[in-house]
């Protein structure tokens, strides 16, 4: 029944589209909303003794950022790095920095590779991921001084592997955002 | 997919500075990110009290989650033991009739050895728990390995004290705000705990391999005594860990020492106790001993 509703088109969701428009705090304040969420997953039933968990707020900003360039402002990974940061429990401003970078990363790949499909876009974000969770380790490995083994080496296979479900997601909650609710 | 068209906003002054501004807010994030950073790295409880105020935010998220756990714990746990209730039964009635003899050659050695040590005039520290609390989160993305408890300094939650869980040790508390503790589990690289093995005393020291694995280092070199299946207590020393928690079970014995698995994983537990810690408590009983002592030594003259 939810799962129905979920999947229908907004035509169906949402009776009376004349005359109406998407909110505008649901439609700017989702895509920030729905990250800090998932930087607070860690307060999750999940309490794991070895780093598993995929940085799901890392990949809902990849997914934001990808599905609407643009949306996001250059600036939001100072904001939202500093929130991840708070919860993440890497050295405080690591988050900062690499979210910061990422989103100017991105805004290179957009400018070098015009026109991207899926799979251009799940490469580009596999390098960043990768890059983003080996970074941490060593920052991390930095704060604690012991050598860090190799043990992020599954989280990353899951990370990448994981990506197009938040991709699914975040295109849902896309269409949440969307919705003709506010009447003009 | 196309890239979006607006980012040559043509001659619109005000939508140029706009994008301007973005980009150097952006790059001015990276440097202030940095600095941060290097801040953290020297002295990394600089941004406590803003890990604290996120955790107090989040800190009802994490109880009402952690008792979902408990209760789904509970019920994956009473629908196992339908499945398995015969053979367990079977196997409970054979330990309970083994656990019987062992109970009564306990008993006389527990006689045994408070005779003794009141015959050495040992007195044994009472060891009162701080606080007992959920486990609501932990830092399941990074390979620093924390979890945050639901108390804090308002029930008493220092840093430094030990935290335990029934089968054995998980952390010690790093940071405590006034309803939210950070622990810093037994698996993080920082975690350093001194041990020996319950069986003879070898001492040695379990380090975090921060993948759910520990590391058991020898202090003695040369040749490697331990073997599979062999179980580490803390032993005390240092004096943050009160001596006699099960901590680490070597399962691969390699050249100076052995790679282990923790004794009490924090998965498993719904609840742990946090413990003063040990040095203070041995500071105050010694303390109590030597007021004793003078007191005893007043009334026999």
């Amino acid at each position: 029944m939810i799962f129905e509703k979920l999947t229908a088109s907004p035509e169906d969701l949402v009776r009376k589209r004349i005359n109406r428009a998407p909110l505008p705090a649901l439609a700017t304040g989702l895509p920030w909303a729905t990250i800090m969420l998932a930087s607070m997953a860690s307060f999750s039933p999940v309490i794991a003794s070895a780093p598993v968990v995929p940085p799901l707020a890392y990949l809902m900003l990849l997914a934001w950022r990808m599905m609407r360039p643009g949306m996001l402002p250059v600036w939001a990974g100072l904001p939202l790095g500093l929130f991840d940061d708070l919860y993440s429990g890497q050295p405080f401003g690591s988050g900062i920095v690499l979210w910061s970078v990422t989103m100017l990363v991105l805004e290179v790949v957009d400018e070098r590779f015009l026109w991207r499909g899926f799979s251009q876009d799940w490469l580009a974000a596999s390098g960043l991921i990768a890059a983003y969770l080996g970074i941490c380790a060593l920052v991390a490995g930095l704060a604690t001084g012991y050598p860090l083994p190799l043990v992020i080496g599954p989280q990353i296979l899951l990370s990448l592997v994981i990506y197009p479900v938040v991709t699914r997601v975040v295109a849902l909650l896309d269409r949440i955002r969307l919705l003709p609710l506010k009447r003009l | 997919m196309a890239r979006p068209t607006d980012r040559r906003p043509g001659y619109s002054r005000r939508a140029q500075y706009g994008i301007f501004t973005g980009y150097v807010i952006a790059i001015l994030g990276v440097v202030a990110g940095i600095v941060v950073l290097t801040v953290s790295l020297i002295n990394p409880d600089a941004f406590s009290f803003a890990r604290s105020a996120a955790a107090e935010v989040a800190r009802p998220m994490g109880k009402a989650s952690a008792e979902s756990r408990a209760t789904g714990q509970g019920v994956f746990a009473a629908i196992g033991a339908y499945f398995k209730a015969g053979q367990q039964n079977a196997e409970l009635r054979r330990e309970v009739d083994a656990a019987r003899a062992n109970a009564v050659s306990m008993q006389a050695l527990e006689d045994e050895n408070r005779r003794l040590k009141a015959l050495l005039g040992i007195v044994d520290p009472v060891r009162r728990p701080v606080a007992s609390a959920h486990l609501i989160g932990s830092s399941g993305a990074s390979t620093r390995r924390y979890a945050v408890l639901d108390v804090g300094a308002n029930d008493g939650v220092r840093p430094g004290q030990p935290v335990r869980a029934a089968s054995g040790l998980i952390g010690r508390v790093i940071e405590a705000g006034p309803r939210t503790a950070r622990v810093l589990l037994v698996t993080d690289p920082d975690n350093v705990v001194p041990v020996r093995r319950a069986s003879d005393g070898l001492s040695a020291f379990v380090q975090g391999a921060s993948d759910g694995r520990i590391d058991i280092r020898l202090i003695n070199m040369g040749t490697n005594p331990v073997k599979k299946g062999d179980v580490f207590v803390t032993s005390g020393s240092g004096g943050l860990y009160p001596p006699g928690i099960p901590v680490a079970v070597a399962t691969a014995p390699n050249r100076d020492g052995a790679t282990g698995h923790l004794a009490a994983d924090p998965a498993d537990h719904v609840y742990v106790v946090v413990e003063q810690a040990f040095s203070a408590q041995a500071r105050d009983d010694l303390q109590r001993m030597i007021e004793d002592g003078a007191k005893t030594a007043v009334e026999e003259p």
